[in-house]
């Protein structure tokens, strides 16, 4: 559905379950981290035992006021841990302690681009603290589930924003800043394959111009954006055939099958649910002063929005190469540092090319990239003072990606060195004329695309190495008369 | 070889810290001659659920050993026993419920583990009302605890089992939890001293939660004196527990030899309305003058919302209850039930016979209370009374130090006499439960007899003023007799 339906208005809200990336967990001093073989990351008060009680981790309070401030919210001064009711295996204690009535976060917006280009203001209404439960495996172990409670009192921060988002694309565009936000921060890894960066989307139509909303369903198991747009896009169509017949459609919680890729009902007892939130008497109030903010806000870098528009100030990006550079601090990181030794837009342009296409080619992250900005930055002044042309410098490129050694180097071992000694090309351009006395005459009558043939005749004879501007300019001249 | 090592147990415990010191019997001595103690009369009271005989042997024998090399810390060799809610490294600790009847804790509650440290030799775990749900230790799973002072009667709940053997010096002092007056209620009724200290003075770390907001750790003794030693092992900041307050710990012996000249008892006038037994009334009044005579001022005051405290505790308490049972699932620790066919049958069955009568009323009523479209009635509206019950206790005492009156309606009263009615077993903490609402401390005292049973003057202070409360129990208690009074057959 990526064409605007004319009749009908899609109104989409994420809830992104994200990840806090701290050491240890959200109440407990056990490890956050992944992988480790089953519930032994687990300490005592993850495990619910009698007795323990759950102390909140600072650190999760100073990332969640980092992400608050970054999206421009109002921090609440005195926020309150509350208990979420339900039993389950996975789920030690029988509740879940979450933020309910008064979350820390609350109030700010995020800036996206939408489907053509424009920029758009989503709400994001609240993100509150709280941890995850654990994990059920019914795979494997005949009729038995297992439990593995190493994710259980994993910190978490839920981002839930207003119901702002029109379409699949914009509901993923928001994902995706809010990931690439989150990564700038230094608050979460934003891995989705572990888990750490997943969503819920609470969808509904409307007829276009209507301002009431349509009853919504909420998408679970969000996580991938590629799921996110594809499970937003089948709900958009089966709420619209819906209905287009005649049909209501259901409030209710949906599972995305993405082998099967449509959403399906989850069964209705799970709905059922009263969760009887209570305030946590085992917790006190967080409570945030001014001093503690400005602390944080002290530690803020700078972010992606006012990135952009610096690189495109300061070094004159166009800003879809600004937007693409800025989508994670170490790619714009690698490119400052190659700007400063070199010109920015070529750097931009190999960045965002050559480079971009060597590590994809090798699934490497640009944190993994092997060659220094300082190393790229070598070639490029080769580029810019002429020693070498752009198709040869993609060779050098290559070159030096498989390690043969810098720019300068591999210009000298392979003599690649750009011919740019007017006397020397004019010799060449002579000697072509001479060789294609044909050609010659036909181009001085008229026939303009000879010329083509000739700067290659010329480029052959010299290796590659002349100056295509300055063989061009030199042909012409001696052709004219 | 030491003195008399048969007449040890009538000893307190600072008389024994003193003994231990002094080197006029030994560690091992003392934790022989109360074992067989234990051993000799504990089948009748049903005081104990676990008794610690190996691990106090090897803690006394290790006392001994510290005092030889001259590092003996306060409580070297002193016997103690935990109120079976406290969780105990290696030891059974059932909460007296059988959901928990095979659970060994794998750790120390910050409570055990400071008194551990200060040298206390670990006898028993205690009986208690299942998870301290109760006011008469008659719902544990394993069986009542008989009041020393007359068999036929209760010891009072829920740390009925502490209460009776220290009543019984069977041991000379034992912990217990206070959630409505669990504390001072079985102090009251066997005639020792029950401190339940402000909400947040002691660690609930490996405290088994009932009410979270309410429960406080504190001690059963025989003499104020003992009650002060006790409190400051282990009162203090614990980072553990979020909601202990980090607050200096004052020297609570020291305090006690103030004088009681120009103290402001307050004299609540709802006390005496009705429902007090007059024996009881009468031995609270002869209490007053004693501290009257002595030059304490006695102050009329109110307390308007005391009929509310009752009925606030009975949403607030099983609210965080039905939420603190919850983990209490068959699924990683405790009772489960055999053969479950899916995991809905594995959380009934477990549960359903995992629990007894009580507690599951309790969590019925708490889930009730915290429903949709209950919340606002009950919860919410319990939480705001609260807080007017606070504000009564903070008006109270810009006028007084102290607040004195009855501990419990009436003396011990017969097992099974209150069983099928809940509500006036409810109503037997009416005196006590303001105080966990308020949050503030507050001590039962012996103070003399009704029909030949003991009553307990209850004396409440403002938040952290245990030294206060000490002060004036001590101060009374050396113008009196009544905590030295012993049970018949277990002088």
């Amino acid at each position: 559905m990526s064409a605007r339906d004319p009749a009908w208005e899609p109104v989409i809200g994420l809830e992104i379950h994200m990840q806090i990336a701290t050491v240890s967990k959200i109440f407990s001093g056990a490890p956050t981290a992944y992988g480790a073989e089953p519930n032994t990351q687990a300490s005592l008060i993850d495990l619910g035992y009698p007795g323990v009680l759950p102390v909140l981790n600072a650190e999760v309070v100073r990332m969640a006021c980092k992400f608050g401030l970054a999206v421009n919210a109002v921090i609440a001064p005195h926020s309150v841990f509350a208990r979420k009711n339900y039993f389950y295996p996975d789920l030690p204690k029988g509740y879940q302690i979450s933020q309910y009535e008064l979350p820390i976060v609350s109030g700010g917006e995020l800036r996206i681009l939408d489907e053509e280009g424009r920029e758009r203001i989503i709400g994001i209404t609240r993100a509150h603290l709280e941890e995850d439960a654990g994990k059920s495996l019914h795979a494997g172990f005949d009729k038995f589930t297992r439990i593995d409670l190493n994710r259980a009192g994993t910190p978490l921060l839920e981002i839930v924003s207003d119901p702002d988002l029109r379409s699949a694309k914009e509901a993923v565009a928001y994902m995706r800043k809010i990931h690439t936000l989150v990564r700038y921060l230094g608050i979460s890894d934003g891995n989705m394959q572990e888990g750490s960066f997943r969503c819920d989307a609470n969808v509904s139509i409307r007829p276009r111009g209507q301002q009431k909303l349509g009853t919504r369903t909420e998408l679970k198991n969000l996580n991938s954006f590629r799921f996110v747009e594809k499970a937003i896009n089948y709900e958009i169509e089966r709420q619209k055939e819906v209905l287009e017949d005649g049909g209501s459609v259901v409030q209710e919680t949906r599972l995305y099958d993405s082998d099967l890729d449509e959403t399906r009902p989850m069964r209705s007892k799970e709905e059922a649910n009263d969760y009887r939130y209570f305030p946590d008497p085992d917790l006190l109030p967080v409570v945030i002063d001014e001093q503690f903010i400005r602390s944080v806000r002290e530690t803020l870098s700078e972010l992606p929005d006012a990135k952009r528009e610096r690189l495109v100030a300061q070094y004159g990006l166009r800003q879809v190469d600004a937007e693409i550079l800025t989508m994670s601090r170490p790619l714009a990181d690698y490119f400052e540092a190659t700007a400063s030794e070199s010109d920015p837009r070529l750097a931009a342009n190999w960045i965002l090319g050559d480079l971009s296409a060597a590590l994809n080619r090798e699934g490497l992250d640009i944190d993994d990239c092997r060659m220094t900005p300082a190393a790229l930055a070598g070639l490029l002044v080769r580029i810019a003072d002429n020693s070498i042309s752009g198709k040869i410098a993609k060779d050098v490129f290559e070159a030096m990606w498989a390690g043969e050694g810098s720019a300068a180097d591999i210009i000298e071992a392979r003599g690649l060195r750009q011919i740019t000694d007017s006397l020397a090309i004019e010799a060449a351009v002579d000697a072509v004329i001479a060789a294609h006395p044909a050609q010659a005459a036909e181009f001085r009558a008229g026939k303009d695309k000879l010329l083509g043939f000739l700067v290659g005749q010329v480029m052959k004879d010299t290796k590659g190495k002349a100056n295509p501007a300055e063989v061009n300019r030199v042909l012409k001249e001696r052709l004219k008369s | 070889m030491s003195e008399d090592a048969g007449a040890l147990h009538v000893l307190t415990l600072t008389e024994l810290v003193r003994g231990l010191r002094e080197g006029r019997f030994s560690a091992r001595e003392l934790t022989e001659t109360l074992l067989g103690r234990i051993g000799a009369l504990n089948e009748l009271l049903n005081a104990f659920i676990t008794i610690t005989e190996d691990q106090a042997y090897a803690e006394a024998e290790a006392a001994d050993r510290a005092r030889a090399s001259g590092n003996a810390p306060l409580l070297n060799g002193v016997p103690i026993v935990h109120k079976d809610l406290f969780c105990t490294r290696g030891v059974l600790t059932t909460c007296g419920s059988r959901m928990l009847g095979n659970f060994v804790s794998p750790y120390d509650a910050t409570v055990v583990e400071r008194l551990k440290k200060a040298g206390a030799v670990t006898l028993a775990k205690t009986n208690m009302d299942e998870f301290a749900m109760g006011s008469s230790n008659e719902t544990s799973w394993f069986g009542p605890v008989t009041n020393p002072w007359n068999h036929d009667r209760s010891p009072g709940g829920s740390s009925g089992g502490s209460a009776a053997a220290v009543a019984a010096r069977l041991v000379p002092a034992a912990t217990g939890t206070d959630t409505g007056g669990s504390i001072r209620q079985p102090a009251a009724l066997t005639g020792t001293v029950g401190l339940k200290p402000t909400y947040g003075r002691v660690s609930r770390y490996g405290m088994v939660a009932f009410a979270s907001s309410l429960d406080q750790a504190g001690v059963i003794t025989r003499s104020a004196e003992d009650a002060a030693t006790l409190l400051g092992v282990i009162a203090g900041f614990d980072e553990r527990d979020s909601t202990s307050v980090d607050q200096p710990v004052p020297d609570y012996v020291a305090e006690l030899a103030r004088p009681l000249k120009g103290v402001k008892i307050g004299i609540v006038r709802q006390h005496f309305d009705e429902g007090l037994d007059s024996q009881c009334a009468a031995r609270i009044r002869e209490a007053l003058d004693v501290m009257e005579s002595e030059g304490a001022r006695l102050v009329e005051i109110d307390l308007p919302t005391l009929a509310l405290s009752v009925p606030t505790y009975y949403v607030v308490a099983p609210a965080e209850c039905s939420s603190n049972m919850s983990r209490f699932d068959g699924v990683r620790f405790g009772h489960r039930a055999d053969n479950p066919t899916d995991l809905l049958d594995l959380f009934c069955r477990s549960r359903g016979e995992g629990f007894g009568a009580e507690v599951k009323r309790r969590i019925m009523t708490g889930t009730y209370v915290l429903s949709a479209g209950y919340y606002d009635a009950y919860y919410l509206k319990a939480q705001k009374v609260r807080q007017l019950i606070v504000k009564d206790f903070r008006n109270a005492f810009r006028d007084v130090d102290v607040i004195a009156g009855p501990t419990a309606p009436t003396p011990a009263f017969a097992l099974g006499e209150k069983t099928d009615d809940p509500i006036t077993m409810y109503l037997n903490d009416i005196y006590t439960i303001g105080a966990n609402l308020a949050g503030t401390p507050a001590i039962s005292v012996p103070c003399g007899f009704a029909q030949n049973l003991p009553v307990g003057l209850h004396l409440v202070g403002p938040h952290f003023a245990e030294d206060r409360l000490l002060n004036v129990a001590h101060q009374y208690q050396m113008l009196t007799d009544w905590h030295r009074a012993c049970p018949e057959g277990y002088e």
